[in-house]
C-alpha cells in the first residue's frame, strides 16, 4: 500500500473542467509517474474549491499551497519545481490585488477568511468518486445515527430545533416539511432532491452534486427514514452531465456497500434511488411542476392544496427538499441541533451558499453564516468591483429577486432582511453590478428570461410578463414616457398578485426593484433621452471633436454603413441618421476625438 | 466492496480509511500540530534527505503523533544535511543537522514526545524578514 507524503488535489468541477483541468490532472499523473514518484504523490480530482475566478485550482498538501490559473502544460513545472526541489512555483501562486503579494496558502487568502463551509465542508477536499474519502470524513455517520439510536420522530424534532429552512429559495422549514410528510398515511411515499437550478448564474447544487454527492444520497435516505419513504427520487436537469455522472456513481457505491437498498445497518430500513432528467425549465423549479414532470406530463404548476406532502408524485405524500438543504442534514446529525443554531441570525440558522458572478473581482462560490453583510460578501470575500469600478448594485435571488443598493451593502443577510429590503434570497444567486451597467436593460434581461420560461399557464404571467418585455424595449430604444413607466409598476402588481407559482409571482420583482432605487436612470430614458451608463444603444451617439480629428480618415474608412464623411486633414463628421452605434470609429481612431454623448 | 451491516462495519472501514486522509486534514491547521520542514534541495536529497523523510512519517504514523511532514528548499546549512526544522506548537523553531534514520527516530522520541533536546541543533544564526 503506497504511504502518500503529499496530496495533489485538482478541482474537476465544470467550470475548472472547462479550463482543461482534467488534461491537466492526466498531465501532473502522468509526470508524477515518469519521475518515479508515484508512491509518493497521489493525485484526486475533487469537487468545485469555489474560486472559480481564478481556476483551474491546485492545492497542494501538505503544505496548504493554492496554485491559481494552472494549465495542462504547467504540470512539469509543479512536478519538477515544488515536488522535486519543494520550490513554490511563484508565478502560479495568487496575488493578494491590494499589495500584489504571493499567497501562498488559502488561509490567508481574503476569499476564504470569512467562509464557514458546512454545506461544501467536502467541495474540494474529497474525490468525489470515492466513498471512502466521504466516509473518512463522517460520512453516512449521521444515517447510521438515526437508524440505531434515534426515532423518526426524533430526527424530525432534531432538525426543527436546528431551525433549518429550505435552501431552494422558499425558505419554508425543513423540520416542519418533514412532520407534516411524516404524518400523511399512505403504503408509498417519495422524498424528491430539488436539483432543477435554474436560476442564470447560480451554481451552488451542481457544484454540491459534483463534489460531494453522497451528503445529498444519506441526507435522502435520512429523510426517507423520518417521513417513512423507501424511494427517493433526484430530479436533476440534463444540462448537468457531470453531476449526473458523479451521483450515478456515488448511488452505485452507496449500494455496494449496502448504504442503499434494503436492510441498511442491518435495519429493517430499506431505500434506494432513482434520478429523474429534465429538460432545464425554469418552472420546474416549482415543486408541483417538478413533480408533474418526473410524472411524464407537462411541466406546469397546479394549484396548492393539496400540498406535496399530502398528495405529490403519483399521488402519494411527498417531501421535496432543494440539494443544498440536503447537504446540510447530515452535519446537523452528527454535530446536533443546537450547534447548528448557534450560527446565523434569529430566523436563519446555519449558513448560505452563494454563487457570486457579474462584475465582481472573485467570481465563486462561498458560503457564509446567516448575518454576514452584503458588503463583507461583495467587498471582502468578492474582493471588490473589478477594474476599480463603482459598486452600482446587486441582484439577489436572480430573476425573482430584486437589486440592492449601497444603502442596502450593510443588510445582515438572512431570508427576512432581504425579503424586508425588496429583494429575496432565492436559492443564493448573486450578480454584482457597476457603474457601467444600465438598471433598465438589466430588468429587461432578466424579463428576457421569464418570458422564456413562463410555462403560459397563467394569462398574467404569459402574456403580461411579455408586455412588461415590450415596454422596457421601448424604453431603452428611446421611444418611452412617463405614463410608460407607471403601467410597468401596476401591471407588475398585477402580474404578482394574479400568478399561481413563485415563477409570476415574483418575475415582476426586477422591474419594481429598479423602479424604486433608480427612478432617475427610468426618468432620463424617458425624459432625456438618455442612457446615463451608456449601455442602451438607441440612446447613444457618436460624435468627433473637432479639436481632436486630425482627418486621418481612418474612421471613416472602417465604418461599415459610410456615416462619415469629410476630406483628408479636415474634421470628420458622423451623420446621425445613418450611423449603426457600432463603435468601429471610437475604437480606430488613434486620437481620441470620437466620444459618446 | 464489503458491505456494511452495522455502525460498528461503518466505524471499522472509517478507521483503515481515516489515515490516508489525515495528510489533508491536518495540513488545513498546521500550526496546532508539530510542523516537521525536510530540507530537501540538491545536497539534501543526494544525503540521504528523502530517506530521512520516510523516516519520519513512519514513526510519527506508528507513533500516531499529529504532525504535518514538508519538504522545503536549502537552509543553507549543506555541511550538515540533512537537516529538519521541528516546529512545536508555541515554540520557536529548532533545526537539526545530519539526520539520518536512527537519528530522526531520536528526535521524535526525545524533542517530540519529551521535550528533551539532543545533539546536533544548528543554532539559528540567521534573522529573516519576518523577524525584522
Amino acid at each position: 500500500m503506497a504511504n502518500y507524503k503529499m496530496h495533489l488535489l485538482v478541482c474537476g468541477g465544470t467550470g475548472c473542467r472547462a479550463s482543461q483541468s482534467d488534461q491537466l490532472f492526466e498531465n501532473l499523473k502522468n509526470t508524477i509517474a515518469e519521475k518515479g514518484l508515484a508512491n509518493d504523490v497521489q493525485v484526486i480530482t475533487t469537487g468545485c474549491f469555489g474560486f472559480c475566478e481564478k481556476g483551474p485550482i491546485v492545492k497542494v498538501m501538505p503544505d496548504n499551497t493554492f496554485y491559481t490559473q494552472v494549465a495542462p502544460q504547467d504540470a512539469s513545472e509543479i512536478v519538477n519545481e515544488h515536488i522535486i526541489k519543494g520550490r513554490k512555483v511563484n508565478r502560479l501562486l495568487y496575488i493578494n490585488p491590494e499589495t500584489e503579494e504571493h499567497i501562498a496558502d488559502s488561509k490567508h487568502m481574503g476569499f476564504y477568511r470569512k467562509q464557514l463551509r458546512i454545506a461544501l465542508r467536502n467541495c474540494g477536499f474529497i474525490d468525489p468518486e470515492n466513498i471512502n474519502e466521504y466516509i473518512a470524513r463522517d460520512g453516512y455517520a449521521a444515517l447510521a445515527k438515526c437508524l440505531s439510536e434515534m426515532t423518526p420522530q426524533q430526527v424530525i424534532e432534531e432538525m426543527k430545533k436546528s431551525g433549518l429552512r429550505g435552501r431552494g429559495g422558499g425558505g419554508f422549514p425543513t423540520g416542519m416539511k418533514w412532520d407534516i410528510t411524516s404524518q400523511s398515511k399512505a403504503d408509498q411515499k417519495y422524498v424528491v432532491c430539488n436539483a432543477d437550478e435554474g436560476d442564470p448564474g447560480a451554481f451552488m447544487d451542481r457544484s454540491i452534486m459534483e463534489g460531494d454527492p453522497h451528503s445529498v444520497i444519506e441526507a435522502m435516505a435520512i429523510c426517507g427514514y423520518c417521513i417513512g419513504a423507501s424511494k427517493g427520487l433526484v430530479y436533476i436537469r440534463a444540462e448537468y452531465p457531470l453531476a449526473v455522472e458523479r451521483l450515478k456513481i456515488a448511488m452505485e457505491q452507496a449500494r455496494q456497500m449496502g448504504l442503499l437498498g434494503d436492510n441498511i445497518f442491518g435495519t429493517s430500513f430499506n431505500f434506494d434511488i432513482e434520478i429523474r432528467y429534465g429538460a432545464g425549465a425554469f418552472v420546474c423549479g416549482e415543486e408541483t411542476a417538478l413533480i408533474h414532470s418526473m410524472e411524464g406530463l407537462r411541466g406546469e404548476p397546479t394549484m396548492k392544496p393539496p400540498f406535496p406532502s399530502v398528495s405529490g408524485y403519483m399521488q402519494a405524500p411527498t417531501n421535496v427538499n432543494n440539494v443544498e438543504t440536503f447537504a446540510n442534514v447530515p452535519v446537523i446529525i452528527n454535530k446536533g441541533a443546537e450547534w447548528f443554531a448557534s450560527i446565523g441570525t434569529e430566523k436563519s440558522k446555519g449558513t448560505k451558499v452563494f454563487a457570486l458572478a457579474g462584475k465582481i473581482n472573485n467570481v465563486g462560490l462561498i458560503e457564509v453564516p446567516m448575518g454576514t453583510t452584503l458588503r463583507e460578501v461583495i467587498f471582502e470575500i468578492g474582493g471588490g468591483i473589478k477594474g476599480g469600478k463603482k459598486f452600482k448594485a446587486v441582484q439577489t435571488g436572480g430573476p425573482s429577486g430584486g437589486c440592492l443598493t449601497e444603502k442596502h451593502l450593510d443588510i445582515a443577510i438572512d431570508f427576512d432582511s432581504l425579503t424586508a429590503a425588496g429583494s429575496m434570497m432565492g436559492s443564493g444567486g448573486m450578480i454584482v453590478m457597476d457603474e457601467d451597467d444600465c438598471m433598465v436593460s438589466m430588468a429587461k434581461f432578466y424579463l428576457d428570461f421569464t418570458v422564456e420560461e413562463s410555462c403560459g399557464k397563467c394569462a398574467p404571467c404569459r402574456v403580461g410578463n411579455k408586455r412588461l418585455n415590450e415596454k422596457l424595449e421601448k424604453i431603452c430604444s428611446g421611444k418611452g414616457t412617463r405614463e410608460d413607466i407607471d403601467l410597468l409598476r401596476n401591471l407588475s402588481h398585477v402580474i404578482k398578485d394574479a400568478s399561481l407559482c413563485g415563477l409570476g409571482q415574483t418575475s415582476p420583482n426586477p422591474v419594481l426593484s429598479t423602479i424604486d432605487n433608480f427612478y432617475d436612470e427610468y426618468i432620463a430614458h424617458v425624459v432625456d433621452k438618455r442612457c446615463p451608463s451608456g449601455q442602451c444603444k438607441a440612446l447613444l451617439q457618436y460624435h468627433i471633436n473637432p479639436d481632436n480629428c486630425v482627418g486621418c480618415t481612418a474612421c471613416a474608412r472602417n465604418c461599415p454603413v459610410n456615416a462619415i464623411t469629410g476630406e483628408r486633414k479636415q474634421v470628420h463628421h458622423i451623420d446621425q441618421s445613418t450611423c449603426i452605434k457600432c463603435g468601429a470609429c471610437m475604437e480606430k481612431c488613434k486620437f481620441n476625438a470620437v466620444f459618446i454623448k | 466492496m464489503e458491505k456494511i451491516k452495522s455502525l460498528a462495519d461503518l466505524k471499522k472501514i472509517k478507521a483503515d480509511v481515516e489515515g490516508k486522509m489525515n495528510l489533508r486534514e491536518r495540513s488545513e491547521n498546521p500550526e496546532q500540530l508539530v510542523q516537521i520542514k525536510v530540507a530537501m534541495a540538491t545536497c539534501g536529497i543526494a544525503s540521504g534527505a528523502k530517506a530521512v523523510m520516510d523516516q519520519l512519517i513512519q514513526t510519527l504514523d506508528k507513533q500516531q503523533i499529529p504532525a504535518v511532514v514538508t519538504q522545503t528548499g536549502c537552509m543553507g546549512y549543506c555541511y550538515a544535511e540533512p537537516t529538519i526544522e521541528v516546529k512545536k506548537p508555541g515554540s520557536e523553531p529548532v533545526v537539526f543537522g545530519y539526520v539520518d534514520a536512527a537519528k530522526a527516530d531520536e528526535i521524535v522520541e526525545k524533542y517530540i514526545k519529551n521535550n528533551e533536546l539532543v545533539d546536533g541543533i544548528i543554532p539559528v544564526n540567521y534573522e529573516n524578514i519576518e523577524r525584522k
